[in-house]
Parts: structure tokens; C-alpha cells; sequence
């Protein structure tokens, strides 16, 4: 009672500050349209960028999980339908070929004071955009079923193996679960897993592809090996499948969106002694590389091009407010926040173990998109035992050369 | 008819036809013909919440230009069409060249993206046509015979599956058969195999994906055959019935021949529609067994970052090319037909 009593007066605090923040965020007129993905941290910080509305200013926003498919459309038509668009490391990249997003380098240094260098994104010299948020995959863990069986947390693939037989044997028939639905899903968990070997997926400097060698098939064996201790459903589990399956006790370890961590552990989770007892840390390295297996991803903004530059300013001022140090006091464990002051969480302890270990970034590049795609469409063969690595590897690379040939990427 | 009549009475439905229609498919057949330029590309210093890099990344200001000049893009001629995604021309003679028996060549053709899903494609379409239309023959000839009280009941139920939008029909059945799930637990139980998955082998994904899609166009067939057997001509059955002929030689020389340009009107429409499958691939995550032609376009527009126009508008030529070759057999019976009797 006291507690709540206490966290009330906090939250009424807030928003009196909020409150003020109404009448500082500075903007004289303009207008700011906001589009971004849809979940609880970007919730927040369109939020609070709308708390700059009054009357000379209009803030709007779209949130959708479909924001990926009407960015390139919406920015490219003058003046722009939207402009502001919250991004992620991948999501960038199409703005960014098409030239859709202007340099910000004069507005942080005309109002950006708040923010840190890692927080710039900066492509060919220019920033292009602003990180507020970071986001991984990583190992989500029973606690109470590990310590019950004398198991360390694993950090290493081959200790989860070690783990899964001894869990296997003590009853649990699929204790490893992982995002391996084919197409966007299973890639991920191969980029994650090669990143793991540091080696690159290109040639340096070129749109060559470079995974059809001994990291590759490497990679690909892992994964295979996997799969004798997941559900014989894996085609089928991405992290809205996998989440059921955690809470009905099944699986013990499972590689996950650092995202998501914040609703395996919340209060109202459907399965309360899962949830207490489900606890993260980074992601197993691969061999004895000693680098987590996940790729760090970030969350940020850029602003349009095609629209005048008060609105530009008016926007860049507005996200400013919505990513404010006010804004993550209120919702600090939300996210895995790259801004200034930043306190940990218990939901954000995988990602940022990761980050720590050394993990790497998912690449930026033009060309990446489509390796992507490339990986989604021809894995499961291999992984269903229809095919050969070698034949995998190469199916993904015919598929990939194709596609970067049409967009114009390779001769 | 009047051609002048006729024309008054036709121009405006014409005219949505060409404008809905042909054009969007000559735009679509002309895009199929291009590919984005050459990317002019730079190296610089990138940097992010991770450390900086020395990356590439596009010259955006250089590409507008390009762009502008040629909005289209670059003229690719059929490329496309027989690159290693589509018709893979290159692939195929090699595969004949090296390949040392049929079994060989038949896995490595089966192992190209585009013969991979015009085999389920056709898979589909020919074991789920007939199958609708035998079903949905023998549910309406038992709804005939019905006592009328309990005639609307029952004729709502069976339209039950038709009425449910093929995405959210898929993802109830997709949680049905989950192996926590109604049926697949059931079928585990049957069975006596706990490990028995209907969404981990190829082979049952496909019939999965067979069932569904009987049980969802079953009620079309139904409904049009229900209608049809309400003007079957009485005095020819009674006739029938007079010469001695039992309840199955009536179905089978009456019921059937009156009602076979129905059957010709619904293969027509279940060809059609079954080629282009692709709610129940999305709805059962079926694309690790099985993927369809307009999986492929969803592919190329939806999955990656940057649309491939001119991929995706390729493999929509192609299908359209499919449904015409489908289609031809029963069009020219129906022309035939056409032509006697006129």
C-alpha cells in the first residue's frame, strides 16, 4: 500500500514535470508527424514529443507495425507525409539509399546538448540519424530449474549442449527454444550466430558475398544441432510462438529479443512461477571466439528531407522532448536506453551482459537487406535434413546474387 | 442485339476493365522488363551506439540523378524472367549437363525457388479442384435430402467454412492442429506417438494445406450445385423413376449431366483461385514445406527492405502466363459448347 502510495506521488511528480517540459520544449510553429513501429518504449517516446503541442504547433503520429512497408513511399513524395521517422539499425538503410533523410549535424548542434556521441549515427561523415534505444537477442534462463540440476549458466554453445543433455535426461524432452521460423526469423538467428565466428558476411569494401566457407558451414551446424533439443514444430516458432512455451515450462533455455525480456519477468505474466524465475544473459559464443552469438541493434530517428526546415526543427526539437532524460525516468524499464543517465534493469541484464561481452553490431548496409531475405528463403531445407550445408550455402548465394544484380548492387 | 446497344449497355464496366485491369498488367509487364540502376556506391566513416567502421553506403544525391534521367530504371530485357529466382535457364542446362541420372535432376530443378513453388502450386491446384468439386457435389445432393425443417441449418453450417476469411480460417486450424492444440493432440493420441507433428514434416504440411483448402471452397462448390439441383427438370427424373432406375442411376444419368456446366463453371473459378495460393501458406507458417508463386511475390515486396519490382512483377507475368495455360482446356470446351449451339 505504501509502495503504491509512494510510486503515485512519483508518477503525479512526472507529470507535473512533464507539464513544464510543455511549456520549454521551445518550438514556435511548425508541424511534427511521427512514424514509427509499435510497442511500449516508442509509445513512450511519441508520448512525450507530443507533450510539445500547443497551438501553433501540431504534433501527430502513426505507430505501426507496418511502418517498415509506408516509410519509403511516405518520405519520398514533397513535402513529405511524415517527418519524423523512428527507425532501427536495418529500417535506416532504405531511407538512406534513396536519400530520403537529411543530415542532422546543424540541429544537434543547435538543440541536441542532451545527447551523447554514441548516440549519433553517423554514415559517411554526416549523422543521419539519432539512437535512443538498443536491442539484442539473448539467453533467457530457469533460474530454479538450472540450479536444481547443478547446471551453470551456460556461455558457450557447447555448454548449452551440455546443459539440454542433462535437462533432456532429468525429463525436459525440448529444453532449448529459439526464433527459427523461416524467412526474417531464422536468418536473424544465422546473422547472430555468424557474427558469433567475427568473421563478415562481405568482401570488404563490395557486395561480395563472403559466408560460403568454413564459418558458414560452422554456423549452419550449430544451428542443426539445435534442433535435437527444440520442439519438432521449430518452423513454426517466432517470439509471439516461443513466449507460450516458455510460460508452460517446457523449454529451460532460449535465445530471445532483449524486447521481450520486460514481459517474461512482469507482474502479470500468466504463469507468475516461470516468471520469477526466469532470469537473462548474453548469448553462448561459438567455439572458443569468446564473442556472444547476437547482433546489437538500435533504435533511433531521422528526420525527412522533403519538408521545410521549420518543420525539420520543430521535429528534431519535439523527439528531443520525447527521448529526454524526464522521459526514461518514467519509463526505465522499457527499453534498454542509450540515453544519458541510464540505470540498468533486471529486463535489460541480457543485452547489456551482451554489449559488455563484446558482442557485435548487425550491419549497416545497403546490401545487408537482402543477404537477409536471401538467408530466410533457404535454410530449412538444410535444417530439415533435405540438403547438404555446402548446398545451403550455395542456394543462399545464387538467391543473394540475383537479388543484389536487380537492385543494382552487383555486375 | 444491336452492336450499338451493346456497346451503350457494355462501355462502362469496358472502361473499368481497361483502367483497373489491363493497364495496372501492362504496367506491371513493363516493370517486369527493368531493374534498378547501378548502384554508385562510397566508403566512409560510419559510426553508431557500437563504434565506427570504415562502411559503404549509397550515394543517395548521385542515384537521384540516375533516377531522374531514367525513372524506370535499367532496361533488363527478359533477364529477369530467366534469371536463377524465375525461369533459371542458365541453372537448368547445367543441371542436364552434369546431372548423372532423372532422380538427380528432378532434386535439383525441385532445389530452384521458382520450380520449387510452381510444384506445390500445381500440387494444389489439381489434388484440391476435383476434391472441392466431388465434395461439394455429394454435401449438396445430401442437403437436397434433407427434411426441409432441418434444410436452413444445415445449409448455414456448411457455409460456415466459406464465411471465415482464409488468413483467420488458417490460424484457427494452424492452433488446432498445434501439437497442444485439439486435433494434434487427438491425432498424437490415436496414434500412440507423442512426437507425431503435422507442422514438422513437408509431407503432412502439404496435406495440411490440401485439407484446408477443400474445407474452405467445399461450401462454394455446395452452394452453386445446391442451386443447380433446385432446376433439375422433374418430369425427366419421374420419367427416369418410372423406368425402374434406382437413386444412384438417377444421379448418374440425370443429376450429373444436367449439372456438368457447373462443374465446368466451378474448375474454372477453383483453378483460378488455387493457383494463386496464399493465405493458408502465411496462416500455417507453411513456407519451410511449401511455397506458391504468389508466396514469391509477397517475398520480393514484403521481405526485404527494398521492394525487387521488377522480381516480383516477373513472377506476377508468369502466374498470369499459369492461369492462362490452366484455364485453356476449359475455355475452348466452353467455346466449343458456345458454337454448337449458335
Amino acid at each position: 500500500m505504501n509502495f503504491h502510495f509512494k510510486s503515485a506521488t512519483a508518477a503525479s511528480a512526472l507529470i507535473v514535470a512533464g507539464g513544464m517540459a510543455f511549456a520549454d520544449c521551445g518550438i514556435e510553429s511548425g508541424s511534427v508527424r511521427i512514424l514509427s513501429n509499435d510497442f511500449e518504449a516508442l509509445h513512450a517516446v511519441a508520448d512525450w514529443a507530443e507533450k510539445c503541442a500547443s497551438d501553433t504547433v501540431e504534433v501527430t503520429r502513426n505507430q505501426t507495425e507496418e511502418h517498415k512497408n509506408i516509410q519509403v513511399p511516405a518520405l519520398s513524395i514533397d513535402p513529405a507525409t511524415y517527418t519524423v521517422a523512428i527507425v532501427a539499425t536495418n529500417s535506416l538503410v532504405p531511407l538512406l539509399n534513396d536519400g530520403l533523410v537529411r543530415p542532422l549535424d546543424d540541429l544537434v548542434a543547435k538543440h541536441g546538448g542532451q545527447l551523447t556521441n554514441s548516440q549519433k549515427i553517423i554514415v559517411d561523415g554526416k549523422i543521419m540519424a539519432i539512437a535512443f534505444m538498443a536491442n539484442s537477442q539473448h539467453l533467457f534462463y530457469r533460474e530454479d530449474v538450472l540450479a536444481e540440476h547443478g547446471i551453470e549458466v551456460p556461455t558457450t554453445f557447447d555448454e548449452v549442449f551440455a546443459a539440454a543433455d542433462t535437462l533432456q535426461a532429468a525429463g525436459y524432452a525440448t529444453p532449448l527454444s529459439s526464433n527459427f521460423m523461416p524467412g526474417w526469423n531464422i536468418a536473424a538467428e544465422f546473422v547472430n550466430t555468424y557474427l558469433g565466428t567475427g568473421a563478415d558476411f562481405f568482401k570488404p569494401g563490395s557486395a561480395e558475398l563472403d559466408i560460403n566457407n568454413e564459418n558458414g558451414i560452422a554456423v549452419l551446424e550449430n544451428m542443426k544441432r539445435m534442433l535435437d533439443y527444440m520442439s519438432p514444430d521449430w518452423a513454426t516458432f517466432d517470439s509471439n510462438a516461443q513466449k507460450p512455451v516458455w510460460e508452460a515450462g517446457e523449454s529451460v533455455l532460449s535465445l530471445s529479443w532483449g524486447s521481450r525480456a520486460g514481459a517474461y519477468i512482469a507482474d502479470d505474466s500468466p504463469a507468475p512461477e516461470v516468471a520469477a524465475s526466469t532470469a537473462f544473459a548474453a548469448s553462448p559464443a561459438l567455439g572458443d571466439n569468446n564473442i556472444p552469438t547476437a547482433a546489437l541493434w538500435w533504435d533511433g530517428f531521422a528526420i525527412a528531407k522533403n519538408i521545410s526546415d521549420e518543420d525539420a526543427e520543430a521535429s528534431f526539437i519535439a523527439m528531443m522532448n520525447g527521448i529526454s532524460p524526464e522521459m526514461m525516468a518514467e519509463n526505465a524499464s522499457a527499453a534498454v536506453w542509450l540515453i544519458e543517465g541510464y540505470e540498468p534493469t533486471k529486463a535489460a541484464s541480457g543485452v547489456i551482459d551482451g554489449l559488455g561481452k563484446g558482442a557485435r553490431p548487425y550491419p549497416m548496409l545497403p546490401y545487408m537487406g537482402m543477404l537477409h531475405t536471401a538467408l530466410g528463403d533457404n535454410l530449412s531445407e538444410y535444417l530439415q535434413g533435405k540438403e547438404s550445408a555446402e548446398q545451403a550455402l550455395a542456394d543462399v548465394t545464387a538467391a543473394y546474387t540475383t537479388a543484389a544484380t536487380e537492385a543494382g548492387f552487383l555486375k | 442485339m444491336p452492336h450499338k446497344t451493346f456497346l451503350a449497355f457494355i462501355w462502362p464496366s469496358l472502361l473499368a476493365m481497361i483502367l483497373f485491369i489491363a493497364l495496372p498488367i501492362i504496367s506491371v509487364a513493363y516493370q517486369s522488363l527493368y531493374v534498378e540502376h547501378e548502384q554508385i556506391l562510397v566508403v566512409g566513416e560510419s559510426c553508431g551506439p557500437f563504434g565506427c567502421t570504415q562502411e559503404v553506403s549509397v550515394d543517395a544525391e548521385a542515384m537521384s540523378q540516375l533516377r531522374a534521367d531514367q525513372p524506370a530504371g535499367r532496361f533488363n530485357g527478359f533477364g529477369t524472367y530467366s534469371n536463377a529466382s524465375h525461369l533459371a535457364t542458365d541453372e537448368i542446362s547445367e543441371i542436364f549437363a552434369t546431372s548423372e541420372n532423372f532422380s538427380e535432376i528432378r532434386t535439383r530443378i525441385m532445389n530452384l525457388p521458382f520450380y520449387k513453388a510452381l510444384a506445390f502450386t500445381l500440387a494444389y491446384t489439381f489434388v484440391v479442384t476435383p476434391l472441392v468439386i466431388i465434395l461439394g457435389f455429394i454435401i449438396a445432393v445430401v442437403v437436397n435430402s434433407v427434411p426441409s425443417l432441418l434444410k436452413g441449418p444445415v445449409i448455414f453450417f456448411s457455409l460456415i467454412p466459406m464465411l471465415v476469411t482464409p488468413l483467420v480460417g488458417s490460424l484457427v486450424l494452424f492452433w488446432m492442429i498445434d501439437s497442444r492444440g485439439i486435433i494434434g493432440a487427438g491425432l498424437q493420441a490415436l496414434f500412440g506417438d507423442p512426437t507425431l507433428s503435422l507442422k514438422a514434416s513437408p509431407t503432412l504440411t502439404w496435406i495440411t494445406l490440401f485439407v484446408y483448402g477443400v474445407w474452405h471452397s467445399a461450401p462454394f462448390a455446395f452452394v452453386v450445385f445446391y442451386a443447380g439441383l433446385q432446376t433439375v427438370p422433374k418430369d425427366t427424373m419421374e420419367s427416369a423413376m418410372v423406368d425402374g432406375a434406382s437413386r444412384w442411376e438417377r444421379i448418374r444419368f440425370v443429376t450429373i449431366p444436367y449439372l456438368m456446366p457447373l462443374a465446368t463453371f466451378i474448375a474454372l473459378m477453383q483453378l483460378m483461385d488455387n493457383f494463386r495460393v496464399f493465405e493458408p501458406i502465411i496462416g500455417f507458417s507453411a513456407a519451410a514445406s511449401a511455397t506458391s508463386l504468389s508466396y514469391l511475390i509477397y517475398n520480393d515486396l514484403r521481405a526485404a527492405e527494398s521492394p525487387l519490382f521488377g522480381s516480383a512483377a516477373a513472377t506476377s507475368m508468369l502466374t498470369i502466363l499459369g492461369v492462362i495455360i490452366l484455364l485453356l482446356p476449359v475455355l475452348r470446351r466452353n467455346w466449343r459448347e458456345f458454337n454448337r449451339k449458335t
